[in-house]
């Protein structure tokens, strides 16, 4: 790894003092691994994790507030989580390992980067890396790439369990920034590739995110996080979902709908939400739900089953919160 | 950047002995002990975070040290492969290792059975599944698993088997 320097700032104000060549360090699970494979090469490493930004706590409409620093396991075992946002848990579960989920933060989890191969590869061109020297992925090898929200420039997939459910539970992300505090809703905050991959997410420079807010849901046991993925434990998704249901009577009164792992962000469509709106649960509904949700999605040379897969599984999690038998991240029998 | 330098100060405690230099704040923890302190109980396998080798413990939670800079963790409390003896007996958890036969090159051992102890802290081994998800962030290539799973439900059973007598 090339050497940098390094500080630990003690108030916000001194943290967002920041050049081009600044990365803020939280638990560096990702930004760590990128410098050693040369990708991210910062001149300084402003550590943010003497800023108090680990709480977890009540809001007062009843939702939730996630501080940026605390880690991915403690959030997960969090009993306010546990009790209001158990989709929240079994995403966070369903990713990476227990060691890394003791490092990783939430705001860290925003902001961490593709696994695209070819990203990672700085002897191979790639516009998320290196501007306008070209795609590698696009006729590569690309079977784990995205198939919605591509362009040409670009069809890396973000990687994220636990945004895929902060996406399906509506979280506001708020930060804090050189010209002040803004919120800014999950669904919009990282962007689409277009022509210009390289930047990941609306935040500007020297912007930090400092909490997630989450709003109050009623899903009680109709919801579910289903990953699908090459190996059962410890690997990157090839198509998630994360569903929430409110059910009343027999009948969704209310969908709320986010995949992982076919999308350049976590993929959301209101449109395919709505369709759900004062039905009942029927295979007709979820086949139309997954139909809408995928529309417009493009396969490039290796990706064609995830098109195969995805309404697979969307169907199956729908029916997984319908029923109230969300998916265990320990048993991995998909009921 | 103002006042940009190449080194930073660590201050640690590993295995309860106090550390304390400037170092390059690219220094992980892992290269830490094993470069510059000589604790080479501690393996680099994918030095990526993938393979669990380098695993230890920070403040009681297990971590990759691979994956931490060693000045990014002021005063914190590491403990090692090396620290786990207790008063020169083996920990039981080594010694479940070795009578479930849970090793066959051993490269990846240290790093489970850091792992192995964490998890038991952490009340997360309830069943056989459970225990098979949460040591998931440790790979082992000789696929020594079926020994290592059987090693941790045996320490297991131990402190249940303990914890009657103490009730008794």
């Amino acid at each position: 790894m090339r050497n940098f320097s390094y500080s630990r700032p003690g108030t916000f104000d001194e943290a967002c003092r920041v050049t081009e060549h600044t990365r803020f360090l939280a638990g560096g699970t990702n930004l760590i691994d990128l410098m050693k494979s040369d990708v991210e090469r910062p001149a300084h490493v402003t550590d943010l994790k003497s800023l108090s930004m680990n709480q977890i706590e009540e809001l007062p409409d009843g939702g939730l507030r996630l501080g940026a620093l605390a880690t991915n396991a403690d959030t997960a075992a969090h009993p306010l989580v546990i009790r209001h946002l158990p989709l929240l848990a079994s995403a966070i579960l369903a990713g990476a390992s227990p060691q890394i989920r003791n490092v990783a933060t939430n705001g860290g989890n925003l902001n961490q980067r593709t696994r695209c191969h070819y990203f990672y590869d700085p002897d191979m061109v790639c516009n998320k890396r290196s501007p306008g020297t070209g795609c590698s992925a696009r006729g590569g090898r690309n079977r784990i790439m995205a198939v919605l929200g591509t362009s040409e420039a670009c069809i890396a997939t973000f990687p994220s369990d636990m945004c895929v459910a902060l996406a399906a539970l509506n979280a506001m992300v708020n930060l804090h920034g050189p010209e002040g505090e803004r919120s800014v809703a999950l669904r919009d905050y990282h962007r689409l590739p277009g022509e210009t991959p390289w930047i990941d997410n609306v935040l500007q420079q020297g912007e930090i995110v400092t909490s997630i807010d989450l709003p109050s849901v009623s899903f009680g046991e109709h919801y579910t996080y289903l990953k699908i993925r090459d190996r059962l434990s410890f690997a990157f998704s090839i198509v998630s979902v994360a569903v929430g249901l409110e059910m009343e009577s027999g009948l969704i009164r209310r969908g709320c709908l986010a995949l992982g792992g076919v999308g350049t962000k976590p993929w959301c469509v209101p449109e395919a939400e709505a369709l759900m709106k004062d039905k009942p649960p029927s295979h007709s509904l979820f086949r139309d739900v997954a139909e809408r949700i995928l529309e417009g999605a493009v396969v490039d040379r290796d990706n064609a089953a995830k098109l195969k897969l995805a309404p697979r599984v969307i169907e199956r999690a729908l029916w997984q919160a319908a029923e109230g038998t969300p998916q265990s991240q320990t048993c991995k029998t998909i009921r | 950047m103002n006042h940009a330098s190449p080194t930073a100060p660590c201050r640690l405690r590993i295995n309860g002995q106090h550390y304390a230099a400037d170092l390059p704040p690219s220094v992980t923890l892992l290269d830490l002990l094993r470069e510059r302190l000589d604790l080479t109980g501690t393996k680099k396998g994918c030095d990526h975070g993938q393979c669990g080798a380098c695993t230890v413990l920070i403040d009681g939670k297990r971590v990759k040290s691979c994956l931490v800079l060693a000045v990014s963790i002021p005063d914190a409390a590491v403990i090692t492969i090396e620290g786990i003896n207790q008063d020169g007996q083996l920990h039981p958890m080594q010694q479940a290792f070795i009578d479930a036969d849970a090793f066959q090159c051993g490269y990846c051992t240290p790093g489970q059975i850091m792992s192995a102890i964490a998890l038991l802290e952490e009340d997360h081994a309830h069943s056989r599944e459970e225990i098979r998800e949460f040591m998931s962030g440790n790979l082992c290539r000789c696929g020594a698993y079926n020994g290592i799973v059987e090693a941790i439900e045996h320490v297991i059973a131990q402190q249940d088997q303990d914890s009657k007598g103490e009730a008794a």
